[in-house]
Protein backbone atom coordinates (compact mmCIF):
# COMPACT_ATOMS: atom_id res chain seq x y z
CA UNK A 1 0.00 0.00 0.00
CA UNK A 2 2.55 2.44 1.34
CA UNK A 3 4.49 1.48 -2.61
CA UNK A 4 1.27 1.75 -4.67
CA UNK A 5 0.94 5.56 -2.52
CA UNK A 6 4.20 6.65 -3.30
CA UNK A 7 3.96 5.56 -6.88
CA UNK A 8 0.35 7.13 -7.56
CA UNK A 9 1.83 10.63 -5.32
CA UNK A 10 4.94 10.76 -7.37
CA UNK A 11 3.19 11.15 -10.74
CA UNK A 12 0.54 13.12 -9.36
CA UNK A 13 0.52 17.31 -9.70
CA UNK A 14 -0.24 17.31 -6.08
CA UNK A 15 3.18 16.07 -5.15
CA UNK A 16 4.82 17.03 -1.92
CA UNK A 17 7.04 20.09 -3.67
CA UNK A 18 10.81 19.15 -3.42
CA UNK A 19 13.16 22.10 -2.89
CA UNK A 20 16.96 21.56 -4.29
CA UNK A 21 19.57 23.24 -3.16
CA UNK A 22 20.19 25.63 -6.20
CA UNK A 23 19.87 27.32 -7.95
CA UNK A 24 21.00 30.42 -5.92
CA UNK A 25 18.28 32.19 -3.59
CA UNK A 26 18.35 35.32 -5.70
CA UNK A 27 17.15 33.54 -8.34
CA UNK A 28 13.74 32.35 -7.55
CA UNK A 29 12.62 29.14 -9.35
CA UNK A 30 10.50 30.99 -11.83
CA UNK A 31 13.15 32.61 -13.17
CA UNK A 32 15.07 29.35 -13.65
CA UNK A 33 12.84 27.98 -16.02
CA UNK A 34 12.18 31.35 -18.15
CA UNK A 35 12.71 31.51 -21.67
CA UNK A 36 15.69 33.77 -22.85
CA UNK A 37 14.05 36.90 -24.10
CA UNK A 38 16.60 39.97 -24.71
CA UNK A 39 14.44 42.61 -25.12
CA UNK A 40 11.08 41.11 -24.95
CA UNK A 41 11.92 38.52 -27.66
CA UNK A 42 11.58 34.87 -27.32
CA UNK A 43 14.37 33.49 -28.34
CA UNK A 44 14.52 29.79 -29.05
CA UNK A 45 18.38 29.07 -28.33
CA UNK A 46 20.58 30.12 -25.92
CA UNK A 47 23.35 29.99 -27.78
CA UNK A 48 24.18 33.27 -30.08
CA UNK A 49 26.79 32.57 -33.05
CA UNK A 50 29.77 34.55 -34.94
CA UNK A 51 29.51 34.38 -38.63
CA UNK A 52 33.12 35.14 -39.06
CA UNK A 53 36.17 32.92 -39.53
CA UNK A 54 34.31 30.18 -40.96
CA UNK A 55 36.70 28.36 -44.16
CA UNK A 56 33.98 29.25 -46.36
CA UNK A 57 30.84 30.64 -46.57
CA UNK A 58 28.78 27.41 -46.92
CA UNK A 59 30.58 26.02 -43.61
CA UNK A 60 29.16 28.88 -42.07
CA UNK A 61 25.74 28.43 -43.22
CA UNK A 62 25.83 24.42 -41.89
CA UNK A 63 27.48 25.51 -38.83
CA UNK A 64 24.90 27.97 -38.18
CA UNK A 65 21.85 25.41 -38.81
CA UNK A 66 23.56 22.36 -36.87
CA UNK A 67 23.92 25.02 -34.21
CA UNK A 68 20.49 26.06 -33.82
CA UNK A 69 21.15 29.55 -33.35
CA UNK A 70 18.59 31.83 -33.13
CA UNK A 71 20.72 34.92 -33.30
CA UNK A 72 23.58 35.30 -35.54
CA UNK A 73 26.21 37.97 -35.11
CA UNK A 74 27.47 40.41 -38.08
CA UNK A 75 29.00 43.41 -38.91
CA UNK A 76 29.70 46.13 -41.40
CA UNK A 77 32.97 46.50 -43.18
CA UNK A 78 34.27 48.28 -46.25
CA UNK A 79 32.67 47.80 -49.51
CA UNK A 80 35.09 47.24 -52.02
CA UNK A 81 35.34 50.69 -54.33
CA UNK A 82 37.79 50.40 -56.59
CA UNK A 83 36.54 48.04 -58.61
CA UNK A 84 32.91 48.92 -58.67
CA UNK A 85 32.00 50.54 -62.29
CA UNK A 86 29.93 48.55 -64.18
CA UNK A 87 29.93 45.12 -62.02
CA UNK A 88 26.18 43.83 -61.34
CA UNK A 89 24.87 44.10 -57.52
CA UNK A 90 24.80 41.15 -56.47
CA UNK A 91 28.56 40.61 -57.55
CA UNK A 92 29.41 42.64 -54.23
CA UNK A 93 30.69 40.56 -51.05
CA UNK A 94 28.81 42.29 -48.76
CA UNK A 95 25.24 41.29 -50.94
CA UNK A 96 25.85 38.11 -51.38
CA UNK A 97 26.92 37.37 -47.62
CA UNK A 98 23.53 39.10 -46.60
CA UNK A 99 21.58 37.06 -48.95
CA UNK A 100 23.06 33.94 -47.58
CA UNK A 101 22.40 35.43 -44.06
CA UNK A 102 18.65 36.27 -45.28
CA UNK A 103 18.42 32.20 -46.15
CA UNK A 104 19.05 31.08 -42.81
CA UNK A 105 16.00 32.89 -41.46
CA UNK A 106 17.70 33.92 -38.24
CA UNK A 107 17.66 37.09 -36.22
CA UNK A 108 21.03 39.01 -36.98
CA UNK A 109 22.78 41.06 -34.36
CA UNK A 110 25.02 43.28 -35.69
CA UNK A 111 28.08 44.69 -33.77
CA UNK A 112 30.04 47.84 -33.93
CA UNK A 113 33.84 45.72 -34.06
CA UNK A 114 36.73 47.91 -34.10
CA UNK A 115 35.15 50.85 -33.33
CA UNK A 116 37.18 52.50 -30.36
CA UNK A 117 35.24 55.40 -30.01
CA UNK A 118 31.47 56.46 -28.62
CA UNK A 119 31.23 58.44 -32.10
CA UNK A 120 32.70 55.66 -34.78
CA UNK A 121 30.11 53.13 -32.58
CA UNK A 122 27.51 55.79 -32.82
CA UNK A 123 28.14 56.23 -36.46
CA UNK A 124 28.64 52.35 -36.71
CA UNK A 125 25.10 51.18 -35.15
CA UNK A 126 23.24 53.65 -37.69
CA UNK A 127 24.60 51.91 -40.67
CA UNK A 128 23.70 48.94 -39.24
CA UNK A 129 20.05 49.64 -38.55
CA UNK A 130 19.93 50.77 -42.30
CA UNK A 131 21.52 47.92 -43.78
CA UNK A 132 20.15 45.12 -41.49
CA UNK A 133 16.98 46.38 -40.45
CA UNK A 134 17.22 45.85 -36.70
CA UNK A 135 17.29 48.27 -34.18
CA UNK A 136 19.33 45.06 -32.19
CA UNK A 137 23.14 46.65 -31.77
CA UNK A 138 26.10 44.46 -30.34
CA UNK A 139 28.14 47.37 -28.96
CA UNK A 140 31.93 47.19 -29.02
CA UNK A 141 34.18 50.10 -27.84
CA UNK A 142 37.23 48.56 -27.81
CA UNK A 143 40.00 50.15 -25.49
CA UNK A 144 42.70 48.08 -26.21
CA UNK A 145 44.58 46.13 -29.09
CA UNK A 146 46.00 43.35 -27.41
CA UNK A 147 43.55 42.11 -24.88
CA UNK A 148 40.62 43.57 -27.15
CA UNK A 149 38.70 44.57 -23.88
CA UNK A 150 36.17 47.36 -23.49
CA UNK A 151 36.66 50.92 -22.77
CA UNK A 152 34.09 50.77 -20.07
CA UNK A 153 33.47 54.73 -19.59
CA UNK A 154 33.39 54.88 -23.70
CA UNK A 155 30.99 51.88 -23.14
CA UNK A 156 28.87 53.51 -20.69
CA UNK A 157 28.62 57.01 -23.06
CA UNK A 158 27.46 55.66 -26.56
CA UNK A 159 25.25 52.78 -24.92
CA UNK A 160 23.30 56.08 -23.13
CA UNK A 161 23.51 57.83 -26.46
CA UNK A 162 22.24 54.52 -28.59
CA UNK A 163 19.46 54.16 -26.46
CA UNK A 164 18.19 57.43 -27.01
CA UNK A 165 18.80 57.12 -30.77
CA UNK A 166 15.95 53.99 -29.83
CA UNK A 167 18.50 51.44 -30.38
CA UNK A 168 18.81 47.84 -28.10
CA UNK A 169 21.72 47.65 -26.86
CA UNK A 170 23.75 44.78 -26.21
CA UNK A 171 26.87 45.78 -24.21
CA UNK A 172 30.10 43.90 -25.00
CA UNK A 173 31.49 44.70 -21.34
CA UNK A 174 33.88 42.97 -18.30
CA UNK A 175 32.70 41.32 -15.51
CA UNK A 176 32.73 44.83 -13.69
CA UNK A 177 29.59 45.54 -11.62
CA UNK A 178 30.29 49.32 -11.10
CA UNK A 179 30.00 49.28 -15.06
CA UNK A 180 27.02 46.52 -15.49
CA UNK A 181 25.29 48.80 -13.33
CA UNK A 182 26.08 52.04 -15.51
CA UNK A 183 25.27 50.37 -18.50
CA UNK A 184 21.08 49.34 -16.96
CA UNK A 185 21.02 53.05 -16.09
CA UNK A 186 21.95 53.50 -19.64
CA UNK A 187 18.97 51.54 -20.90
CA UNK A 188 20.88 48.47 -21.66
CA UNK A 189 18.58 45.37 -20.57
CA UNK A 190 21.15 42.94 -21.58
CA UNK A 191 24.73 42.49 -20.25
CA UNK A 192 27.45 40.77 -22.02
CA UNK A 193 30.55 40.22 -20.05
CA UNK A 194 33.17 38.20 -21.41
CA UNK A 195 34.49 34.99 -20.62
CA UNK A 196 38.17 35.56 -21.43
CA UNK A 197 39.54 37.88 -23.98
CA UNK A 198 37.86 37.67 -27.88
CA UNK A 199 39.45 34.63 -29.76
CA UNK A 200 41.53 33.87 -27.25
CA UNK A 201 39.60 30.77 -26.40
CA UNK A 202 40.45 30.49 -22.37
CA UNK A 203 36.77 30.02 -20.90
CA UNK A 204 35.97 31.84 -18.43
CA UNK A 205 39.13 33.30 -16.46
CA UNK A 206 36.87 35.09 -13.60
CA UNK A 207 34.53 33.13 -12.25
CA UNK A 208 34.09 34.64 -8.94
CA UNK A 209 33.34 37.68 -10.45
CA UNK A 210 31.04 36.32 -13.01
CA UNK A 211 29.18 34.56 -10.40
CA UNK A 212 28.81 38.00 -8.50
CA UNK A 213 27.24 39.60 -11.36
CA UNK A 214 25.05 36.97 -11.77
CA UNK A 215 23.65 37.15 -8.22
CA UNK A 216 24.12 41.11 -8.44
CA UNK A 217 21.68 41.38 -11.73
CA UNK A 218 19.36 38.32 -11.14
CA UNK A 219 16.01 39.54 -13.40
CA UNK A 220 18.84 40.66 -15.76
CA UNK A 221 19.26 38.75 -19.36
CA UNK A 222 22.95 37.81 -19.15
CA UNK A 223 25.08 36.21 -22.12
CA UNK A 224 28.89 35.08 -21.75
CA UNK A 225 30.48 36.75 -25.04
CA UNK A 226 33.99 36.01 -26.17
CA UNK A 227 36.74 34.05 -24.42
CA UNK A 228 34.38 30.91 -24.84
CA UNK A 229 37.07 27.79 -26.39
CA UNK A 230 35.11 24.93 -25.81
CA UNK A 231 31.64 23.28 -25.30
CA UNK A 232 32.31 22.75 -21.30
CA UNK A 233 33.11 26.45 -21.06
CA UNK A 234 30.22 27.41 -22.58
CA UNK A 235 28.13 24.29 -20.29
CA UNK A 236 29.56 25.92 -17.17
CA UNK A 237 28.37 29.55 -17.95
CA UNK A 238 24.97 27.32 -18.30
CA UNK A 239 25.08 26.47 -15.07
CA UNK A 240 26.00 29.67 -13.05
CA UNK A 241 23.04 30.91 -13.91
CA UNK A 242 23.93 32.85 -17.41
CA UNK A 243 21.20 33.18 -19.84
CA UNK A 244 22.97 32.38 -23.38
CA UNK A 245 26.49 32.17 -24.69
CA UNK A 246 27.92 34.22 -27.60
CA UNK A 247 30.49 32.28 -29.27
CA UNK A 248 31.90 32.32 -32.47
CA UNK A 249 36.05 31.20 -33.32
CA UNK A 250 35.66 28.11 -31.32
CA UNK A 251 32.97 26.96 -33.85
CA UNK A 252 34.76 28.53 -36.83
CA UNK A 253 38.22 27.42 -36.44
CA UNK A 254 37.33 24.22 -35.26
CA UNK A 255 38.57 21.10 -37.31
CA UNK A 256 34.55 20.42 -38.10
CA UNK A 257 32.92 23.69 -37.10
CA UNK A 258 29.31 21.69 -38.45
CA UNK A 259 30.52 18.88 -35.54
CA UNK A 260 31.61 21.42 -32.99
CA UNK A 261 28.35 23.80 -33.59
CA UNK A 262 26.49 20.41 -32.62
CA UNK A 263 29.02 19.78 -29.44
CA UNK A 264 28.31 23.29 -28.36
CA UNK A 265 24.58 23.22 -28.47
CA UNK A 266 24.18 19.78 -26.62
CA UNK A 267 26.85 21.48 -23.82
CA UNK A 268 24.79 24.68 -23.64
CA UNK A 269 21.53 22.55 -23.55
CA UNK A 270 22.93 20.40 -21.13
CA UNK A 271 24.33 23.32 -18.50
CA UNK A 272 21.08 24.74 -18.62
CA UNK A 273 19.21 21.31 -18.19
CA UNK A 274 21.66 21.34 -14.55
CA UNK A 275 21.07 24.82 -13.75
CA UNK A 276 17.50 24.57 -13.50
CA UNK A 277 17.18 20.92 -11.91
CA UNK A 278 19.38 22.95 -9.29
CA UNK A 279 23.06 21.76 -8.81
CA UNK A 280 24.07 20.43 -5.56
CA UNK A 281 26.14 22.60 -3.16
CA UNK A 282 30.15 22.54 -2.90
CA UNK A 283 31.64 21.08 -0.07
CA UNK A 284 35.55 20.95 1.97
CA UNK A 285 34.85 17.78 3.31
CA UNK A 286 33.53 14.19 1.77
CA UNK A 287 30.02 13.15 2.54
CA UNK A 288 29.46 9.26 2.25
CA UNK A 289 26.93 8.75 -0.74
CA UNK A 290 26.02 5.21 0.39
CA UNK A 291 24.44 5.05 3.68
CA UNK A 292 26.63 4.54 6.75
CA UNK A 293 23.49 2.98 8.56
CA UNK A 294 23.65 -0.87 8.65
CA UNK A 295 27.29 -0.83 7.24
CA UNK A 296 28.60 -4.49 7.97
CA UNK A 297 31.64 -5.57 10.14
CA UNK A 298 31.00 -2.49 12.11
CA UNK A 299 30.95 -2.50 15.69
CA UNK A 300 29.19 -0.05 17.37
CA UNK A 301 31.30 0.72 20.63
CA UNK A 302 29.11 3.65 22.62
CA UNK A 303 32.85 4.25 24.69
CA UNK A 304 33.70 5.35 21.50
CA UNK A 305 31.27 6.57 19.78
CA UNK A 306 29.77 8.83 22.40
CA UNK B 1 32.15 77.21 -55.21
CA UNK B 2 31.06 73.73 -55.08
CA UNK B 3 28.07 74.79 -57.29
CA UNK B 4 30.32 75.88 -60.22
CA UNK B 5 33.34 74.03 -59.83
CA UNK B 6 35.03 72.35 -63.23
CA UNK B 7 37.39 69.59 -61.82
CA UNK B 8 37.00 66.91 -59.84
CA UNK B 9 36.83 66.58 -55.87
CA UNK B 10 39.71 65.58 -53.96
CA UNK B 11 37.82 63.57 -50.70
CA UNK B 12 38.94 60.50 -48.76
CA UNK B 13 37.01 57.14 -49.63
CA UNK B 14 37.08 54.48 -47.37
CA UNK B 15 40.58 55.61 -46.07
CA UNK B 16 42.28 56.37 -49.40
CA UNK B 17 42.57 59.45 -51.32
CA UNK B 18 40.34 59.27 -54.50
CA UNK B 19 38.84 61.81 -57.03
CA UNK B 20 35.56 62.06 -58.08
CA UNK B 21 33.23 63.74 -60.37
CA UNK B 22 30.62 63.14 -58.49
CA UNK B 23 28.69 65.97 -56.86
CA UNK B 24 26.69 64.21 -54.04
CA UNK B 25 27.19 61.06 -51.98
CA UNK B 26 24.20 59.71 -54.05
CA UNK B 27 26.20 60.11 -57.34
CA UNK B 28 28.95 58.85 -55.56
CA UNK B 29 27.80 55.90 -54.80
CA UNK B 30 25.88 55.60 -57.94
CA UNK B 31 29.63 56.10 -59.27
CA UNK B 32 30.95 52.81 -57.63
CA UNK B 33 28.52 50.79 -59.30
CA UNK B 34 26.69 50.59 -55.51
CA UNK B 35 23.54 52.27 -56.07
CA UNK B 36 21.17 48.97 -56.08
CA UNK B 37 23.57 47.29 -53.40
CA UNK B 38 22.78 47.19 -50.16
CA UNK B 39 25.60 49.29 -48.35
CA UNK B 40 25.80 52.45 -45.91
CA UNK B 41 27.25 55.15 -45.71
CA UNK B 42 29.15 58.22 -43.43
CA UNK B 43 30.41 61.03 -44.25
CA UNK B 44 33.17 63.23 -41.88
CA UNK B 45 32.34 60.30 -39.50
CA UNK B 46 28.83 60.87 -39.08
CA UNK B 47 26.05 58.66 -40.53
CA UNK B 48 24.27 59.74 -43.41
CA UNK B 49 20.89 58.25 -44.09
CA UNK B 50 20.13 56.48 -47.73
CA UNK B 51 17.07 59.37 -48.72
CA UNK B 52 20.00 61.59 -47.91
CA UNK B 53 22.34 61.14 -49.97
CA UNK B 54 20.94 62.99 -52.92
CA UNK B 55 21.27 66.28 -50.55
CA UNK B 56 24.49 65.40 -49.22
CA UNK B 57 27.36 67.85 -51.16
CA UNK B 58 30.94 66.39 -51.45
CA UNK B 59 33.55 68.79 -50.23
CA UNK B 60 37.12 68.67 -50.79
CA UNK B 61 38.51 66.61 -47.96
CA UNK B 62 35.40 65.16 -46.84
CA UNK B 63 36.51 61.63 -45.69
CA UNK B 64 33.47 59.02 -46.94
CA UNK B 65 32.85 55.94 -45.90
CA UNK B 66 30.54 53.11 -47.67
CA UNK B 67 29.99 50.08 -46.04
CA UNK B 68 28.41 46.43 -46.26
CA UNK B 69 27.35 43.63 -44.74
CA UNK B 70 30.10 41.20 -43.62
CA UNK B 71 30.49 37.86 -41.02
CA UNK B 72 30.89 39.09 -37.57
CA UNK B 73 31.39 37.75 -34.46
Amino acid sequence: MTADGSKATSSSADAPEVVPPGPPAALPAAAAVAPFSPYGVEVASRLLLGTARYPSPHVMSEAVKASGAAIVTVSLRREMVRAGVGRSGNQHTGQRFFDLIKELGVRVLPNTAGCRTPKEAIATAQMARELFGTDWIKLEVIGNDDTLQPDLFGLVEAAGALTSLGFKVFPYTTEDLIAAERLVSAGCQVLMPWGAPIGTGQGLANRSALKSLRRYFPDVPLVIDAGIGAPSHASEAMEMGYDAVLLNTAVATAADPVGMARAFAAAIKAGRMGYEAGLMPVRDMAVPSTPVAGTPFFDFDPEKHP
Amino acid sequence: MQLDRQGPTAIRLNGEQFETEARTLAELVASRGLAETAVATAVNGAFVPREARVATLLTSGDKVEIVAPRQGG
